[in-house]
Order: C-alpha cells, then sequence, then structure tokens
C-alpha cells in the first residue's frame, strides 16, 4: 500500500519534493518509517525537532527526566513554559506544533534491559542521545541482538563523536570500545560541562544520517567515525572496523542477551532511590552544620575544580580536584575527620572510595554537594 | 617530527595544549616520547603492564594502531597521531542525574 501526502503535505515537503534523491517517493519513505530517540536532551533534542519536520511518520521517544533550568542552554525542544514538566510531553507538544502529521510516541521510563527490546523492537533504527556509558552499552547492544542500527552521537566539553553502527554491514560501538573507562579515571567522570551548542551540531549530524538511512541516500557513516573538534573548529574521519574478538557482534559471541549494564560499567546509568549504598558514608547538609558548630569541626574537603570556585564556596574548605587527590593524600591526615564535597556529589563519592582505599575512616561525603548546603544551609549561594 | 593530537579531555594533563611534538620510530616510543614530557597521561592511556587501556583508541592516520601492527606500528617523521577518547556525554553529576540526556 502506498502512503498518500494530503495537499498540506505536499506544500509542507515541497522543498524536499524537489530534491531528486528526495521526491515523492523519498517523503513517502519518511512517512513510513519510524525512530527510536533515547534521550530528550541535548542530542535528541535537535534530533527530534528536525526529524519532526522532514516528516518522519512516527518517532518515539525515551526520557524519565523533567525539564529543568539548567537543561536549557542547551535542550532547545523545551522551553520556560515546558519547566518541570516530563521532558517527553514537553518536546512532544514542540513536534507536533511543528509538524501535526507525525505521531509521536512516549516512553517516560528509564531505558533499562528490562523494557529495551519491548520498547525497541517496533522502530526501524535508533538513535543514541544518552549521556552515560550503561544507556550507550544498553542501547548498543539492542541494536545487535535485534538486527537493528544505531545512529550514535556523543559529546564532552568542545569534542562531538558521530557514527553509523550496523552490525550486519559493519563495527558496533563496542568494536570500537570494548569497555567502558573505569568510573573516576577518564576525567570525563572527574569533570563535566558541554558547550551548549555542541549537541546541536553533533545531534542534527545524527539526524541527516538517520535521514539518509530511510531515504538510502549518500553514504553513510558505517565504518567511519567522524571527530568534530569545536574549539578548532575541524572535522577528522577514522575507519573503524569490526574486531573480530567482539563479544556481541564477533563470531563467537558472549554476549546473546541483554546483561547488567550498571554492573559492567561499574556506574549507574540511573537513579537509584534514596538510602541506598553508600548511605553509612552520607552526611547530610543540617547535619553537618550542626558537626561544624562542635568542636573539633571536620576538616571540609572541596574536590571540585579551581574555576568552580567562582560559583560557590564553602567557607574554610580546602580544595584538592579530584583529578589530584591520589597524588595529594599527604596533605591530609586519616586521624582527622573529614567532610568531602562537590558540585553534586559524585566526584566527592569517587574521592571518598578513593580516600577509603588508601586507609582514611572518618570519612564522609556531603550527600548532594555543595548544592544541597545552597539550599538548605546558605541561600545566599547560587545554585549551579 | 610526529605529532599526536589530544582530545579536550586529555588536555588537561598536558598544560591544555592540543597536538604535542614527539619522537621515535614506532607508537610505543612515541607514547614513551609524550609521557617523558606529560607524565600525568601515562595512567590514562596506559594499563600497567604498558598496553593501551581498552577504551582508548589511537589512530595513525584514518586508522586505528590496533588494525596495523599496534604499538609497534612503525612511524614516519610526518606522521599524526590522533587519540580518541570514549565519551559518555556532557554530564558530570551521575548520581543524583537521569539517564537519558
Amino acid at each position: 500500500m502506498t502512503t498518500a501526502l494530503s495537499h498540506e503535505e505536499i506544500l509542507r515537503y515541497s522543498r524536499h519534493l524537489l530534491i531528486p534523491e528526495v521526491g515523492l517517493e523519498g517523503q513517502r519513505k519518511l512517512k513510513e518509517a519510524s525512530v527510536l530517540v533515547i534521550g530528550t536532551g541535548g542530542l535528541g533534542s535537535p534530533v527530534s525537532l528536525y526529524l519532526a519536520a522532514a516528516g518522519v511518520g512516527r518517532i518515539g521517544l525515551v526520557d524519565y527526566d523533567v525539564v529543568d533550568s539548567s537543561n536549557l542552554q542547551r535542550q532547545v525542544i523545551h522551553g520556560m513554559s515546558g519547566l518541570g514538566t516530563l521532558k517527553v510531553e514537553s518536546a512532544r507538544n514542540r513536534m507536533l506544533d511543528l509538524n501535526p502529521n507525525i505521531q509521536v510516541d512516549m516512553y517516560n521510563v528509564p531505558f533499562t534491559s528490562a523494557n529495551a527490546f519491548e520498547i525497541a523492537r517496533d522502530y526501524d533504527l535508533l538513535i543514541d542521545g544518552t549521556d552515560n556509558f550503561p544507556t550507550r552499552y544498553l542501547v548498543n547492544d539492542v541494536c545487535v541482538l535485534l538486527g537493528k542500527t544505531n545512529v550514535y552521537g556523543s559529546i564532552f566539553r568542545f569534542d562531538g563523536q558521530v557514527s553509523v553502527f550496523d552490525a550486519q554491514r559493519g563495527p558496533c560501538y563496542r568494536c570500537l570500545f570494548p569497555e567502558p573507562p573505569p568510573p573516576g579515571l577518564v576525567p570525563s567522570c572527574a569533570e563535566g560541562g558541554v558547550l551548549g551548542v555542541l549537541p546541536g551540531t553533533v545531534g542534527t549530524l545524527q539526524a541527516t544520517e538517520a535521514l539518509k538511512l530511510i531515504l538510502g541516500i549518500g553514504t553513510p557513516l558505517i565504518g567511519r567515525l567522524l571527530l568534530y573538534d569545536a574549539l578548532d573548529q575541524t572535522f577528522d574521519f577514522v575507519n573503524l572496523k569490526k574486531n573480530p574478538n567482539c563479544k556481541v557482534c564477533g563470531p563467537n559471541p558472549t554476549i546473546t542477551e541483554l546483561i547488567d549494564y550498571e554492573v559492567f560499567c561499574g556506574v549507574p546509568g540511573h537513579d537509584h532511590e534514596e538510602g541506598s549504598a553508600g548511605s553509612l558514608w552520607d552526611i547530610d547538609a543540617l547535619q553537618l552544620a550542626e558537626r561544624l558548630r562542635q568542636n573539633p569541626r571536620p576538616r571540609l574537603l572541596d574536590v571540585r575544580e579551581p574555576h568552580e570556585l567562582e560559583i560557590s564556596q564553602i567557607a574554610g574548605a580546602d580544595l584538592i580536584p579530584l583529578g589530584q587527590l591520589a597524588g595529594r593524600l599527604s596533605e591530609l591526615d586519616s586521624a582527622e575527620e573529614l567532610v568531602v564535597f562537590c558540585k553534586g556529589g559524585t566526584r566527592s563519592a569517587r574521592a571518598l572510595e578513593l580516600l577509603v582505599s588508601a586507609g582514611f575512616r572518618k570519612v564522609k561525603n556531603l550527600k548532594g554537594g555543595i548544592n544541597a548546603w545552597a539550599k538548605e544551609i546558605d541561600p545566599e549561594l547560587p545554585i549551579y | 617530527m610526529a605529532t599526536i593530537r589530544l582530545p579536550t579531555p586529555l588536555r588537561p594533563y598536558a598544560s591544555g595544549q592540543t597536538e604535542i611534538e614527539v619522537t621515535g620510530g614506532t607508537v610505543s616510543e612515541a607514547l614513551e616520547s609524550l609521557f617523558s614530557s606529560h607524565p600525568a597521561l601515562r595512567p590514562h592511556l596506559y594499563t600497567q603492564d604498558n598496553q593501551l587501556r581498552p577504551f582508548v583508541n589511537l589512530f595513525l592516520g584514518e586508522d586505528n594502531v590496533n588494525d596495523l601492527e599496534g604499538l609497534e606500528t612503525p612511524l614516519q617523521i610526518s606522521d599524526r597521531l590522533m587519540l580518541l577518547p570514549s565519551i559518555a556525554g556532557g554530564i558530570e553529576e551521575r548520581l543524583p542525574d537521569r539517564s537519558a540526556k
């Protein structure tokens, strides 16, 4: 059966219909296509907007976050009117405003081993717009095991990567990265941030690849990885080959079903209930304020980066950035009570692990970091 | 001299430099030359037994050195090596944050 385009659609897509590589036939392919976008954030924003505008008939959105003002620096599908609402709903509203001829399916859940097959099965291709290693390996394995194509994009600060992983026609993500970096070793865990426009560039490149794949035109980035450096404004390409030892797409795979990706990566991909592992070592802002009124006061150790001190500080804290901590343990006294903190509690949790493994026992992690301190104790401080 | 291009995440360990000139006739010698001038890079790239970490990819031109002769791949003076990091996204605060950005 041929999908029909209404007069309104023909007018709407006229700039596509004028291109011989698209034309009416291509536009019908787009309308018949279905794409699952994992993540409705920095990458998912441009991806979803452009796929909707291009007339991809059915677009699935997976995200369980709500829109926060700190998202708006880069997540341009959302706006002030959507603050506090579900990301998938906020995105869907914007997409249908842009193009009411499409269907947008919402999955307001974390993408996990338990639901990934069920969600992904009915889509032609997947777009990886996630921000963490567990979900990236999950998206890859789902695609390999279901025989689907994974349009990959990843960002960090000023760097972007784009590729198309299709294990039937080339390498997969695991061929390139058999294992994730251990938590805390690579700077991407210890530091963060991203230039807001960077996911715009990378996400539109992903959307371009998705449209090419649906239309069957051009040369997809299969077996090639694009590296974008926004600071130098350079694009480099490298060749990717199938790894014969790949555990999921190689000739002798050991991964034949979805695994526990948080265990595999050693980091959580999703929120966990309060009071789970690590609570023994936690101190909350109210408890810390109380402790600081007693003698001897615990020593405060700030493991953020120096430029973050300009944003907020807790008086009397010493700064040792997480990346330097291992080499500066001699500056600390394991007999002294120590409270480590960072922005939100993640880097300080790594610092705590490091300190405990170095023999420190009287050490606590400020739960929620300096942002929790700003919220609970010192409203003069900004939250960032 | 051959050069090694560093991605953003590794530049803090090399005084912010983007490209570093190295000496050596093979990839491993070039890396040793890199580590002698910037020792902080070693643990990010090498395992304790001096192998490239499994999440680090090193490209000579457009080819992964693993697809050539690995660390023993010969280098020409004009060659450019490029380090490719494993990056997941720009969000740092993992625990209180969300899965999909």
